[in-house]
């Protein structure tokens, strides 16, 4: 049984490094992530479940990390978008202009990167359905779409 | 943030996770069951709800299986929205599930916690209605087996600190016609303003229903008009929408008297699309 009952020293592995730090059971994914780890990518927006600004991948799953507490990934995979540097999907946002004011884009990225690795043959309905989790209030959603569309172009043509 | 503190616990085994509640609630403390987490995460943050400690039941075997095992559907009251959608055991469950929330939550609320929370919508609780499903419940005197029947009145009502453990469905429910309609108000994800779920086993209808009470209800008297041969649909509908009672939800998602419109369109949905299957 794992009892967590004050603030401790968990381990928690992000972006394929173990990293130790000081969690209390209250604290969010979110909150660690950003104030203790330093990791600013996934951003706070509704902090309610609504926006997705601060998802995150969870043993490969889309999660979003304000609705998730830090103890409950303790023993997973974490990824944030500061793990995704030079993956197909940020290169497909680059180039299909998919982000305006950018403070959606981390978000979404997470969850086109989920997509693009669970679902690689996802039509354009699985798409719609998971990008419905995410919120850009720069509408920017046409460019979104492209970006993943791309991405799940060039895996299929490179899987033949 | 969370704005207090509080204890965690991730116990291995239904008896332990029991013994904890009890022992924590006898020192005051305040204990809830947790299961994704969403509901609690999002209320604590506004101090809407409190927990002096938290139990975590996702690491207990039996809360996580999800598959067909001697003529019945067994479904862990851990295993999320997304698990259910994908295995598609149960399609109209998967259905519902598929519509609660959106999808990257999807893949935290557990099936338990949509069932148990204080949300009243509880949308997964209608094809478990319709199925008279079983539940199996951990309290103290260890497990106990119920028909969903003999435990809901307007929720599940479970003892002082017993924990739901596993939900049961004959196998002869799963692939049953059946039609699923929710309604919201605005946007594809939000709040129902009513969702429909209903199924035909031989020549009769069952539907239930969840916005149009403060609870999810499945209405014996509504089936009996619903399957009464002798009155023609129009009538049929309107006697069902016109005596719904007082309780009829009317509030800032829609008025009562839009609800009802509502649900007369559904009516004649499931009329007309279930009746023509045989």
């Amino acid at each position: 049984m794992i009892e967590i009952l004050e603030p401790s020293i968990v381990t928690l592995n992000v972006n394929g490094v173990d990293r130790k730090v000081t969690v209390k059971p209250s604290d969010t994914l979110l909150f660690t992530l950003r104030n203790e780890l330093g990791l600013t990518g996934a951003k706070p927006g509704c902090e309610n479940g609504d926006c997705g600004a601060c998802t995150v991948l969870v043993d490969g799953w889309p999660i979003k990390s304000c609705l998730m507490l830090t103890v409950e990934a303790l023993g997973k995979n974490i990824l944030t978008v500061e793990g995704l540097k030079n993956t197909t999907i940020q290169k497909a946002f680059v180039e299909n202009f998919s982000f305006q004011c950018g403070y959606c884009t981390s978000g979404f990225l997470m969850v086109c990167h989920a997509l693009a690795t669970v679902q690689p043959d996802a039509n354009e309905a699985v798409i719609e359905e998971w990008l419905q989790s995410n919120i850009c209030r720069c509408t920017g959603y046409e460019e979104i779409g492209n970006a993943i569309k791309s991405t799940l172009n060039q895996i299929n043509t490179m899987q033949g | 943030m969370i704005p207090f503190d509080f204890e965690y616990y991730k116990p291995d085994t239904v008896e332990e996770a029991h013994k904890l509640y009890t022992q924590l609630n006898l020192k005051g403390k305040k204990p809830i069951y947790y299961g994704g987490g969403t509901e609690f995460i999002s209320m604590a943050r506004m101090n809407n709800r409190y927990a002096g400690a938290v139990i975590d039941i996702k690491g207990i075997p039996e809360c996580n299986v999800n598959k067909i095992e001697k003529g019945k559907l067994v479904m862990g009251s851990a295993v999320t929205l997304t698990k259910i959608a994908e295995s598609n055991l149960f399609p109209l469950l998967g259905y519902i599930s598929r519509r609660i929330a959106d999808h990257t939550i999807q893949g935290k609320i557990t099936l338990g916690g949509n069932l148990l929370g204080t949300i009243i919508y509880k949308e997964t609780m209608l094809p478990l209605l319709l199925t008279e499903c079983q539940l199996v419940i951990y309290g103290r005197d260890g497990n106990r087996i119920v028909n969903i029947i003999d435990i809901y009145d307007r929720g599940l009502n479970l003892n002082e600190g017993e924990v739901l453990v596993q939900i049961t469905i004959d196998e002869k429910y799963l692939t049953l016609p059946y039609r699923h309609v929710k309604r919201t108000k605005l946007e594809k994800i939000d709040y129902p303003l009513i969702t429909m779920a209903a199924i035909k086993d031989g020549d009769n209808i069952s539907v239930a229903f969840s916005g149009l009470y403060q609870y999810p209800i499945r209405s014996l008297e509504v089936e009996r008009l619903l399957n009464d041969s002798k009155l023609p649909k129009k009538k049929k509908v309107l006697q069902i929408v016109n005596n719904l009672g007082i309780e009829v939800l009317d509030d800032i998602g829609g008025s009562s008297e839009f609800r009802k419109f509502i649900m007369e369109d559904m009516l004649n949905q499931v009329i007309e699309k279930l009746q023509e299957v045989c």
